[in-house]
């Protein structure tokens, strides 16, 4: 019965359950959005502008930590939780790398607009088929590839081995993308873009970017935490549905 | 009365590959299907670019591997098609051949079937756009055997698992292109350069990528088979 259900939460991939409350506030993400809406405040108007790109450069506060989230911390996730489910066939892993593949998904989204947004007045340009662009985008497929799969299969354990399968490969891929387009490049002319130098950031640019990287650090885990949570609950509901059938 | 043993891998793997393949040959449709697409695909490219501003010897490898790839994922879904329809599928798991075997016979029934296919559009193409082959045609046919070899077991290994989804015809293509692109591209550089008469040594570090992509995702796949038929 849904009123129950809402209010109870499984302990350890379903079996034995705990009545316990759902919390509807979720403090963490809480924190989490106002440490990045902080973040973003703190690079807007109390962050000294670029010498040389201008206020264009301050969508690195959030191209960057997006980039390293989406591509450090939630990807290796996806694999390492499809590797580890095929291993122990603990459906916890599973919905790891389900939950993972999801928010990675958010993240490489977030890097693609803002990477065209900052690309444009910086390059002259929306768009550079270099490597790390092209291997960005083809994740970015390939994570919609690996939500459609899931969607398509109804029998859970199935679900859960092909998904596994796709991250383990997906995760061998990506050098080979990143070679092929490099050896491409390296082949060819390069288009002429501005390359900034390695960047020389100031202590206060320094401070902001730490901060981005951990209140986007603190978002990830956040929503990783909030998307577990509702993976676990809805295999509940879904065993019991199949349990009362 | 001599004891029936089952066969090795091998064995089991050519037995059914033998199988796929004589299956196809009867009927015949998923090879001219695919021929047929891959020559009005090769001949639709031709038409659509101005050959007074891109010279056919540019378009030429990329329209060729490209082509190259739709055409043989058109045939890839035949391959477990086939199996479930009357469920012949549980006879298959169920004799005693390895796992590993049923893809390997899989995988190598697809290899022989894309390869028919490049045997015939790899003239097709040479012929349509006008190109002088050398001794290039040669280690042409070399990278499209190894092209072959790449594209049909990542092909092979996803025809297996979206067989059993809902939308099979639609995922197979949405989860496969992607991997194919360390085997069309290097396919493509290195016979853009052979079409220029580049010397084999030039167009060496493009066959590493295919030879390492093929050995890297042959293990991979036979590895990672099992796992996707266990029921």
């Amino acid at each position: 019965m849904p009123d129950t259900l809402a209010h109870s939460l499984p302990t350890t991939g379903g079996g034995r359950t705990a009545e316990k409350p759902v919390a509807v506030f979720d403090w963490l993400m809480a924190i989490a959005v106002v440490a990045v809406s902080a973040v973003i405040a703190r690079a807007i108007w109390f962050t000294p502008p670029e010498a040389l790109q201008g206020e264009a450069q301050k969508i690195f506060y959030i191209h960057v930590p997006s980039a390293v989230v989406g591509l450090y911390l939630a990807c290796p996730l996806v694999a390492i939780g499809g590797a580890m489910y095929l291993w122990l066939r603990d459906e916890r892993l599973d919905r790891l790398a389900e939950s993972a593949a999801e928010i990675a998904l958010v993240f490489l989204s977030i890097v693609l607009v803002t990477g065209p947004l900052w690309g444009k007045p910086i390059w002259g340009t929306w768009w550079t088929w270099d490597a790390r662009l092209t291997s960005t985008l083809f994740l970015w497929f390939i994570l919609l590839g690996y939500t459609v799969l899931r969607g398509a299969i109804e029998d859970r354990q199935q679900r859960a081995r092909y998904s596994a399968v796709l991250g383990i490969l997906a995760a061998l891929l990506v050098p080979f993308i990143h070679l092929s387009v490099r050896l491409f490049r390296t082949m060819h002319p390069q288009p002429i873009v501005l390359t900034p130098d390695k960047p020389k950031l100031s202590a206060e640019m320094g401070l902001t970017l730490s901060l981005a990287f951990l209140a986007f650090s603190v978002l990830f885990v956040a929503m990783l935490r909030g998307r577990l949570k509702y993976a676990a609950l809805r295999d509940h509901v879904e065993a019991r549905e199949s349990g009362d059938a | 009365m001599t004891a029936l043993r089952p066969p090795g891998t091998l064995a089991a793997a050519l037995m059914i590959a033998r199988k796929d393949l004589s299956m196809e040959y009867r009927t015949r449709s998923a090879f001219f299907s695919s021929l047929v697409f891959s020559l009005l695909g090769v001949s639709i490219f031709y038409m659509v670019w101005d050959p007074t501003a891109v010279r056919p010897i540019d378009m030429a490898p990329g329209v060729l591997w490209t082509i190259f790839a739709f055409a043989g994922m058109l045939g890839l879904h035949r391959a477990f098609g086939l199996e479930l329809q009357t469920r012949a599928m549980d006879g298959l798991l169920l004799a005693p051949v390895s796992r590993e075997a049923i893809f390997l016979g899989k995988a190598l029934a697809n290899l022989v079937y894309v390869s028919a296919v490049l045997a015939v559009t790899i003239p097709a193409v040479v012929l349509f756009y006008n190109l002088e082959f050398g001794s290039g045609l040669l280690i042409l046919g070399g990278i499209g055997v190894l092209a072959a070899i790449g594209l049909v077991t990542v092909g092979t290994l996803f025809s297996s698992m979206t067989v059993h989804t809902r939308f099979a015809e639609l995922l197979l293509p949405m989860l496969a292109l992607p991997f194919f692109i360390p085997v069309v591209v290097p396919a493509a550089q290195a016979s853009a350069k052979l079409l220029v008469g580049a010397e084999l040594q030039t167009v060496m570090p493009w066959i590493q990528v295919l030879v390492a992509f093929d050995l890297m995702f042959g293990v991979a796949c036979v590895l990672a088979f099992p796992f996707t038929i266990e029921d």
